[in-house]
């Protein structure tokens, strides 16, 4: 039988629910709904008059050919993230499991690049990357190729996918890790004694139990790459060359903060909003079902 | 115990007395995009000027670059912290025009002051700038600059070119850019703020239309029209010379700068305010030429139009501080300190008599070059299309702009088809802006 614990009456668990009800309201559900209040006005910057225009701010934004590339490479953009640093943690923490000597030392040291903000992350491969001064495209240029990210769409984009996995390769390293080791040898180990090689036991038996993490990790990489890379672009590229690297995130804040757009801005920020409700939705409506808890 | 008390109210007292004096001066907020060279230089004026009176403290900030200025500005606006004077570059004068709730024009505060401040005693493009059609100067000019040539002497004797060739026309231009690239410059033309530069200033200089309506000057009905046969022409050009190895692009800003400070581009459109960083930075010949023309194109050269901010004073504070504020401006506008900014920094010497008395100390003579700049500017009289721009979500436009234009430079568009496309989609934000603030 399962021994459930659970409280009496009601003024108990209200209160011990309250804090966190009161943070969702102040911190999500007010700006939010800011927001929404906003995308149906075109106030002018300094809010001395606003006027409602319904939703014209809609209009303006899906008439734009830009406002939908920018979905594009949205899409692109987040896809190669989460691929790449889910597939390097992955196989980084495979590796990190089997280690028997040096696994503290190797663990921690993966997890540094986690603790550098992004915006610095950006600064510090721009050393290796800038296209006077950094130290790779310097070697690049003796090879004789000429690494011109403020010019050439692919390797902009390559860039700001490179640097957004590095710094969230730790963090999926991490949860994969604890999956792994969470995994209990005893299965491994009758597998093994079955004549399972490595590959055939981790297809089988490892990836199938990890899936509730891996299942997690899309979630929280989408996410990521949808609105956390923001400081990675705006040091490297500042959405450039052309808008080849503008994701949604950086449209709301080069139209609000550098346009003063807030109409067209807060209409964005309502449609990333239902973006990324609707991916949450489908990924728990149709991969879940496919996971193994 | 008494002697205690007595100690305490002693000290009480003094604070009071203390911070009461504190209290007397009335803070004066300026909040500003300068750092550097040009934020020591700023803090400087300020310094001078609380010293030199007691009734009134300028606080000087520096809240980020002018977008991001523009944009603090604003938000403190809205939360009612807003500074008395925000610093606003030129790209934002349209915005802030349009605000009219939100400042107080610059005559309203000197003549309700009684300041002494001679709207006259502009020089007539920077004048124009920040003047309303009616005559009323809105806002007070701080620093004002144009786009010139930048010659790397060194280079051009490198590469077996005489430095003192003629490089007046791009024509000209285009010669030693081909005998800079054969002899093996990795760098012959860069350049800073690439729309400003060579669209803006470039239509002024030919005397042909940015945007209808006087550039926007007369009325907010204003449509783009920088995709005209001369822009195309040069976009062209440059993006020939960009796939060529010979225009060599380093960012929208001023990042071009680095490398022409470090010795290694020969030319460089820049600023004319890039003279405190180069003269301090490089190890080379450097020398200011006019920036260079189409030969053949009918009224070229015209006169080049300003670039940097003015000083907007925003509504909503005691007219005790606006008095502040009033002496202040007109402490800026003084001939000594606009003399000496003028000659530290290479920004216009925006009154007559600062610029008549440089010439006077002979400043250009052990500076050569320094006067290109206001020379011009001033040497003909602006039409109504040269006399500058004033379009509202400029910045945003400005950024599109940036974006069609490094698709020329990647040979992704035809200069025709990115011009084309950067004024569709400029014209869609105008009139957007339009209908926000009629």
């Amino acid at each position: 039988m399962e021994k459930r614990v659970y409280f009496k009456g009601w003024f108990l668990p209200a209160l011990l629910i309250v804090p966190q009800l009161a943070i969702t309201a102040i911190f999500f559900f007010y700006p939010a709904g800011t927001a929404i209040w906003w995308s149906l006005f075109n106030p002018d910057p300094f809010g001395l008059s606003t006027k409602f225009v319904g939703f014209a701010n809609f209009d303006f934004l899906f008439s734009d050919p830009y406002y939908k590339e920018s979905f594009y490479t949205t899409a692109i953009f987040s896809v190669l993230v989460t691929f790449f640093s889910m597939g390097l943690a992955l196989f980084l923490a495979v590796l990190a499991d089997r280690l028997i000597k040096g696994a503290g030392i190797y663990q921690t040291l993966l997890i540094w690049p986690y603790a550098v903000a992004p915006a610095i992350a950006g600064i510090l491969w721009l050393f290796l990357f800038d296209t006077r001064t950094g130290l790779i495209s310097w070697y690049l240029g003796l090879l004789g190729y000429d690494w011109n990210h403020l010019l050439n769409h692919n390797e902009a984009m390559g860039l700001v996918v490179a640097v957004s996995t590095w710094s969230r390769v730790s963090y999926n390293f991490l949860f994969f890790l604890a999956g792994l080791q969470a995994i209990p040898s005893t299965i491994i180990e009758a597998a093994a004694i079955d004549g399972a090689r490595f590959w055939k036991r981790f297809w089988t038996i490892v990836f199938p139990l990890l899936s509730p993490m891996t299942f997690f990790l899309v979630v929280m990489n989408v996410v990521y790459a949808f609105f956390d890379t923001f400081g990675i672009i705006h040091t490297i590229t500042k959405g450039g060359p052309g808008q080849s690297t503008t994701i949604l995130v950086y449209k709301v804040y080069s139209d609000g903060f550098v346009g003063l757009d807030l109409g067209s801005s807060a209409a964005q920020s309502v449609i990333l909003l239902i973006i990324v409700g609707i991916l949450t939705i489908l990924q728990f409506k149709f991969v879940e079902k496919k996971v193994h808890y | 115990m008494n002697k205690i008390i007595r100690n305490l109210v002693g000290t009480i007292m003094a604070l009071c007395l203390f911070t009461g004096t504190v209290a007397a001066a009335t803070e004066i907020h300026w909040w500003h995009a300068f750092k550097g060279r040009l934020g020591t230089l700023l803090a400087e004026q300020v310094d001078q000027f609380n010293a030199a009176q007691s009734e009134y403290i300028v606080v000087q900030n520096r809240k980020g670059n002018y977008s991001e200025t523009l944009n603090a500005g604003i938000a403190a606006f809205r939360a009612k912290k807003h500074p008395h004077i925000l610093m606003v570059f030129e790209v934002g004068t349209a915005t802030m025009m349009a605000a009219k709730g939100a400042i107080k024009p610059m005559y309203e505060v000197m003549s309700e002051a009684g300041a002494k401040f001679n709207p006259d005693g502009f020089i007539g493009p920077v004048k124009g700038y920040y003047t309303t059609t009616t005559g009323e100067m809105l806002s007070m000019p701080y620093n004002s600059s144009t786009p010139v040539l930048w010659v790397n002497r060194d280079a051009f004797k490198k590469a077996g070119l005489n430095p003192d060739m003629d490089l007046s026309t791009w024509q000209k231009v285009g010669v030693a850019l081909d005998k800079l690239k054969s002899s093996g410059n990795k760098c012959p033309l860069t350049t800073a703020w690439q729309s400003w530069v060579h669209l803006e200033n470039m239509s002024a200089y030919h005397n042909i239309a940015f945007a209808t309506k006087e550039n926007g000057f007369a009325g907010m009905d204003t449509e783009l029209v920088f995709n005209g046969p001369v822009q195309i022409k040069h976009i062209q050009a440059m993006g020939n010379w960009a796939k060529e190895g010979k225009f060599i692009y380093a960012g929208r800003r001023n990042e071009g700068g680095k490398a022409f400070r470090a010795g290694e581009c020969a030319l460089y459109t820049e600023s004319s305010a890039g003279y405190a960083g180069i003269k301090k930075n490089a190890k080379f010949d450097f020398e200011i030429r006019h920036l260079p023309y189409w030969e053949g194109v009918k009224g070229a050269p015209q006169n080049t139009i300003i670039g940097g901010s003015s000083l907007w004073v925003l509504s909503g504070h005691s007219s005790k501080e606006y008095k502040g504020v009033a002496a202040f401006l007109s402490f800026l506008s003084s001939t000594v300190i606009q003399a000496a900014w003028h000659q530290n920094t290479g920004y216009l010497p925006v009154t007559l008599v600062a610029s008549q008395k440089t010439k006077e100390s002979g400043f250009y003579d052990s500076n050569p070059g320094t006067d290109i700049a206001g020379i011009q500017m001033t040497r003909k009289s602006p039409t109504s299309v040269s006399k500058g721009l004033r379009l509202g979500s400029f910045d945003q436009i400005r950024g599109m702009i940036d974006e069609e234009l490094e698709s020329v430079w990647s040979g992704k568009k035809t200069a025709k088809s990115a011009l084309d496309d950067a004024v569709k989609r400029g014209n869609v934000l105008l009139r957007r802006f339009e209908s926000s603030n009629r």
